[in-house]
C-alpha cells in the first residue's frame, strides 16, 4: 500500500437480511483529499462509512485504512479517525463542555483541559461551554459534533451528512473548517445530497443501490458523463414537458422553476427531438447549455434505478 | 497531528483496560445521574417507601383486630374474661351477643376477624372441673394478620381467670387451666415476623433499583443514538460496562444505609452477627445485581423491552427466593432457579448475620455462590456486548 492513500478497501460487501446493502465496493482516497460521497437514500452510503471505521463488519473484501487492516485492526483505526454520524450522537443531558471533556478521556489525550479550550475557541462555542446540548439548534449540535471528533486530531474524519437540517450560512462555515483541516493535511470522506457541497469535493464517487457508479476528481465528471443538455422556455411549459418525457434520445427531463433541462447521451438524438418540440409548440424558446452536476446525478439517479428494476 | 498522543495514557494492561477511559464513562454516568433528578430522587425515596410500606404492611404483629363475642352465659368469671379482652390491644370487642347466628355473620362477612364463644353453663362445668371449651374461630383468609393475636387470646383467658380463681376456687388455679381454649383455624402461617422480613427487604430493595436501574445502561445509549458514537471511540467492552455500573455503587450504598436506619430506628431490629461480613454480602450483592441489569441492557432492544425483563427478574427474585414462601417447602426445579438468583443467597446471608448473629463461616457457602453468579453474569455481558453496530 502507498503511504499516500489513507482509505484502500476492495470489495467491501454487506447485506442485511439478504438485502445486498454495499456491492463489493472499491475505494482509494488519498492523503489530504476532500472526497465526496454521494447517492439517493438508502443507497448504502452510511453502511460503507461504518465498514471503513470499523462500525461494522464488511461480510467480504479487505482493505486498510491509514494503513491499519479494517477486518482486524479496527482499535487502531478508532483511535486515529474522527467519525461524525448522520444523527447527533453526543449526550443532550451534557453540556458541550462535558461532552467534549468525556471524548477526550475516552481517546485518552494529554493535556485535555487545554484541548478542550482549544477546541471550544476553533468552533466559537467558548461563551456556551456550560449549556447542555440538547438545547442547542441543528448547526450548533453540529459544529459541537464536528469540535468533538476533531479533539484528538484524527488523521482521517468521515462525516456522514454532516450538514443535513442546516442552514446555508452554517453550512458554509462548516465546509471553510473542513478545507482548514485539508490544508493541514487532514483526509474527509463526506457523504451529501447538496449538490453545491459536492461541487467542493476533490473527487466524487457516486453509490447507488450499494454499487459504485463513478469514482471521478469532480472536474471531469462533466466530461464522463458527457451529457447534452438543452434548456426550454415559455408557454406553454407542460405540454413541452408531456411532449419530451419518454421521446426518443431523452434521458432525463427535469424542471428547474421557469424553465426544462433536458437531457441525454445522444446529442443528435436528443436535438431532433427538442427541436420537434419547438415546432410543435413556437413559444417555447430553446438553448443549449452545459449539464451541470445537479443534472448529471439526477442522469445517474434515474439510470441506476432502471438497472434495478 | 500526533498519532501517538492517543495512546498516551494508556496505563499497564489489565485486559487490556484503560483505567482512564473507565474514569471518562463513569464521571459521565455520574454527570448524567446528577441531571435526571427524578430517577435520582426515586431511588433515594424507594427503599424508605418500601420499607415503611411493606414493613408494616406485612410485619408488625397485628394488633386490634375486631372481635365478636358469642356469650351465652353471663357471670363473674364471663365478664371478668370480657374485660380483659377489652383491655388488650391485640382485639377489639365490636360486638358481643348471645346469639350465635349474629356472631357466625359477623365473621362472614368481615366486620369481626375473631369469634370468641363461651357456651351455655360454662362457670358451673368449670367449678365442676370439667374443663368447658372456649371456641375462637379466626377469620382464615386473613391467616398472618390471626396468627399473632391467637397466642395472645391464651395469655388473655389465663391472666383473665386468674384473680377470680381464689378462696373455694383455688384449686383451679394448677395447671391444665380449668377449661380448654379450642383454636379453629385452616392452616397455620409459616412464623412470619417483622425480623424476619425488614432484612430481607433490604434484598428487594436493592434487586429492584439496581437490576431497573443498570438495565436501560446500554438500551438508552442505543436509542438516543450515542451508542454509535461511543463505539467509534477506542473504549473497550469491559471499560464500558466498568464506568457504567461503578455510579450505582454509590447509590446502592446510600440505600444500604436507609434501610439500616430505618430497620433499627423504625422497627428495633437487633443487629447481631459480624458488621464485615455483613458488608463483603451486601457490597457482593450489589455488584451481581449491576451486573444482571447491565446483562439485561445487553440483550433489550428498548428501554421498553429492558424493563419488561426487569420484571421478569422480580418475580422469582420475590417469590422463589425464600423471600414470601420458604424455599425449602418448594419443588426442586422451583429450588434450583431460586439458587441461580442473586437475591436468593444475599436473603439467606443478611437473616443469618442480622437475626441469627452470624459471621464469616456460617455464610461462606451462600457467599462463593453469589461470587460465581456475579462471574457467570458478567462473562455473559461482555459476551453480549458487540463492539460494532451488526
Amino acid at each position: 500500500m502507498s503511504d499516500d492513500i489513507v482509505i484502500d478497501v476492495n470489495g467491501l460487501t454487506k447485506s442485511y437480511g439478504g438485502r445486498m446493502v454495499v456491492d463489493h465496493f472499491d475505494l482509494q482516497v488519498p492523503r489530504g483529499a476532500i472526497y465526496g460521497f454521494l447517492g439517493p437514500n438508502g443507497s448504502g452510503k452510511t453502511t460503507t462509512i461504518r465498514m471503513v471505521c470499523g462500525l461494522l463488519k464488511p461480510e467480504s473484501g479487505e482493505g486498510r485504512v491509514l494503513g491499519f487492516d479494517v477486518l482486524n485492526d479496527s482499535l487502531s483505526i478508532k483511535e486515529r479517525v474522527g467519525y461524525m454520524t448522520q444523527k447527533f450522537s453526543l449526550y443532550e443531558d451534557l453540556s458541550i463542555r462535558e461532552n467534549l471533556d468525556f471524548i477526550a478521556r475516552l481517546y485518552g489525550l494529554d493535556n485535555r483541559h487545554a484541548r478542550v479550550d482549544k477546541a471550544l475557541e476553533d468552533l466559537g462555542l467558548v461563551e456556551r461551554q456550560s449549556q447542555v446540548a440538547g438545547k442547542l439548534s441543528g448547526g450548533w449540535k453540529q459544529r459541537l459534533a464536528l469540535a468533538a471528533c476533531m479533539i484528538h486530531e484524527p488523521q482521517l474524519l468521515l462525516l456522514d451528512e454532516p450538514t443535513a437540517g442546516v442552514d446555508p450560512k452554517a453550512r458554509r462555515d462548516f465546509w471553510d473548517q473542513i478545507r482548514r483541516y485539508s490544508a493541514q493535511g487532514v483526509t474527509t470522506l463526506v457523504s451529501t445530497h447538496y449538490m453545491d457541497e459536492a461541487v467542493q469535493c476533490d473527487s466524487i464517487a457516486y453509490i447507488a443501490y450499494g454499487k459504485k457508479l463513478l469514482d471521478a476528481p469532480t472536474a471531469d465528471i462533466p466530461k464522463q458523463i458527457n451529457l447534452a443538455c438543452w434548456r426550454l422556455e415559455g408557454r406553454p411549459l407542460q405540454q413541452a414537458q408531456d411532449m419530451l418525457e419518454g421521446a426518443a434520445g431523452v434521458d432525463l427531463v427535469a424542471r428547474f422553476g421557469a424553465a426544462i433541462h433536458v437531457c441525454g447521451r445522444d446529442p443528435a438524438l436528443l436535438e431532433r427531438t427538442v427541436l420537434n418540440v419547438r415546432e410543435a409548440q413556437p413559444h417555447i424558446n430553446i438553448q443549449r447549455i452545459d449539464a451541470g452536476f445537479e443534472e448529471i446525478f439526477i442522469y445517474l439517479m434515474a439510470e441506476s434505478r432502471d438497472n434495478f428494476q | 497531528m500526533n498519532a501517538a498522543s492517543p495512546r498516551a495514557l494508556r496505563l499497564p494492561k489489565l485486559f487490556d483496560i484503560s483505567w482512564a477511559r473507565v474514569f471518562a464513562v463513569f464521571l459521565k454516568e455520574l454527570v448524567q445521574m446528577r441531571r435526571d433528578r427524578p430517577t435520582f430522587a426515586i431511588m433515594i425515596a424507594m427503599p424508605v417507601m418500601q420499607l415503611v410500606l411493606f414493613g408494616y404492611a406485612i410485619n408488625n404483629d397485628p394488633r386490634h383486630l375486631p372481635a365478636v363475642v358469642e356469650m351465652r352465659e353471663d357471670g363473674p368469671l364471663t365478664r371478668a374474661f370480657l374485660a380483659s379482652l377489652r383491655a388488650s390491644s391485640f382485639v377489639d370487642i365490636v360486638a358481643v351477643t348471645p346469639r350465635a347466628d349474629a356472631a357466625d355473620a359477623m365473621l362472614r362477612s368481615g366486620r369481626a376477624t375473631f369469634l370468641i364463644s363461651i357456651p351455655e353453663g360454662f362457670e358451673r362445668r368449670m367449678v365442676r372441673g370439667e374443663r368447658p371449651q372456649i371456641l375462637v374461630a379466626a377469620d382464615a383468609s386473613d391467616p398472618v394478620a390471626a396468627g399473632g393475636a391467637l397466642g395472645a387470646i391464651q395469655s388473655i383467658a389465663d391472666q383473665a381467670f386468674a384473680p377470680e380463681l381464689q378462696g373455694s376456687l383455688r384449686f383451679m388455679a394448677r395447671a391444665p387451666p380449668p377449661y380448654e381454649l379450642v383454636i379453629h383455624r385452616r392452616y397455620n402461617p409459616a412464623g412470619v415476623t417483622a425480623f424476619n422480613i425488614v432484612p430481607a427487604l433490604l434484598g428487594v430493595i436493592l434487586t429492584m433499583t439496581m437490576v431497573m436501574i443498570t438495565s436501560i445502561a446500554l438500551t438508552r445509549e442505543t436509542e438516543r443514538g450515542t451508542m454509535e458514537n461511543l463505539l467509534a471511540t477506542p473504549v473497550r467492552p469491559v471499560e464500558v460496562m466498568i464506568g457504567k455500573t461503578t455510579p450505582y455503587i454509590g447509590v446502592g450504598a446510600v440505600q444500604v444505609v436507609i434501610v439500616l436506619m430505618v430497620a433499627t430506628f423504625l422497627f428495633q431490629i437487633p443487629f447481631t452477627g459480624s458488621f464485615p461480613a455483613f458488608l463483603v454480602a451486601v457490597t457482593l450483592f450489589i455488584f451481581a445485581n449491576l451486573m444482571l441489569g447491565y446483562l439485561i441492557s445487553t440483550l433489550a432492544r428498548t428501554q421498553m423491552q429492558a424493563m419488561q425483563m426487569t420484571f421478569f427478574v422480580f418475580l422469582p427474585s420475590i417469590l422463589l427466593s425464600g423471600f414470601m414462601f420458604p424455599f425449602r417447602a418448594m419443588p426442586g426445579w422451583a429450588q434450583a432457579i431460586g439458587e441461580s438468583i442473586p437475591i436468593t443467597h444475599f436473603l439467606r446471608i443478611v437473616r443469618e448475620i442480622v437475626l441469627k448473629g452470624a459471621g464469616f463461616s456460617d455464610i461462606a457457602t451462600d457467599l462463593w455462590q453469589l461470587a460465581l453468579i456475579l462471574v457467570v453474569l458478567a462473562a455473559l455481558a461482555l459476551m453480549r456486548f458487540r463492539r460494532t453496530l451488526d
